[in-house]
């Protein structure tokens, strides 16, 4: 992962992409959203999704494992060349998220992360504050996901 | 019977759990979905932020999410939700955590778009067993009226 100095408004990274299967859709369901458009295919083409639906919540867990992912290549590739490693903090939390779309069995959504603002910690001056806006598009181009992420970001001088 | 919009007057709703949450699961899910060291590795995390190993929050989320279904959502006559309007963690899930959901409706109106519909505006809080508020969320969900003529939710 990067470091907060490497990081510039307005960088866009495409982090990758993960198609919902139906076994993936009613097992995460299964376990945390059992609500009958995400178990079942009829009730979910009678629902307004028009089809077996993901849960909202399995759609953000993928993103954040495509973006973790992401973080963990380039931080081999940085110690692949003998470059500090930055380790991530937590996250406060996010603003806007929105399900604009049903993402539907068979779904491939690409996911990418854009930073729309960078701020340092007053209270942890090691910290900088990162905000993201991370999107999901599936295979005809639709935005499906997206929300407002904030996250701490090591700086370089710590 | 089936709850529907008419069911959810704004104000406060209903308190569920208490959901115990293991270390098997937050392990289970941090490996899966957030393989970050802090959600994994006992060792790294006592030296992370958070000092000491946390659940992703978006386990968390997860979890509240299935609190509200068996508190409510499950025998609500919902159309799923458009989004979260903002979501904060507040303090970390540390396995064996006894989770406690306050729910309240903070908003709710008919649908212009769809006048057989409400959209009813949740505000949860989850708090642990020491009262130590974890996360609050607001979130709009869409759910049917009822109906007139027959008295039933859709």
């Amino acid at each position: 992962m990067r470091f907060f100095e490497d990081i510039a408004i307005g960088q866009r990274r495409e982090v990758g992409s993960f198609t919902f299967t139906a076994d993936a859709i009613k097992k995460f369901a299964a376990q945390f959203d059992p609500q009958r458009f995400h178990l079942d295919e009829e009730e979910g083409r009678k629902s307004l999704f028009g089809g077996l639906a993901a849960s909202g919540w399995h759609v953000g867990s993928v993103c954040m494992k495509l973006m973790v992912a992401d973080g963990q290549r380039q931080a081999k590739e940085a110690a692949a060349r003998g470059e500090k490693v930055a380790i991530w903090g937590p996250s406060p939390g996010f603003r806007e998220l929105r399900w604009s779309k049903p993402v539907l069995a068979g779904d491939t959504i690409r996911f990418a992360s854009e930073v729309v603002s960078m701020r340092t910690s007053e209270k942890r001056p090691e910290w900088g504050i990162l905000q993201a806006r991370n999107f999901g598009t599936n295979q005809r181009d639709e935005l499906v996901y997206s929300l407002l992420a904030t996250a701490f970001v090591p700086r370089r001088t710590s | 019977m089936t709850l529907s919009f008419e069911d959810f007057p704004p104000g406060r709703f209903a308190t569920f759990g208490p959901r115990r949450v293991t270390r098997e699961e937050v392990l289970a899910f941090a490996a899966e979905y957030d393989p970050q060291p802090m959600h994994l590795d006992e060792e790294a995390a006592s030296r992370s932020m958070l000092k000491g190993l946390s659940a992703s929050g978006w386990h968390l989320c997860s979890i509240m999410m299935r609190m509200m279904f068996d508190g409510f959502i499950g025998r609500t006559a919902s159309l799923g939700s458009p989004g979260v309007n903002e979501l904060r963690w507040l303090a970390p899930l540390r396995p064996g955590d006894d989770l406690t959901l306050d729910v309240e409706v903070a908003e709710a109106r008919v649908s212009k778009s769809r006048p057989e519909t409400g959209i009813v505006t949740f505000k949860c809080s989850v708090r642990n067993a020491a009262g130590q508020q974890l996360s609050e969320w607001v979130s709009p969900i869409i759910v049917h009226r009822r109906d007139p003529m027959t008295g039933q939710a859709g």
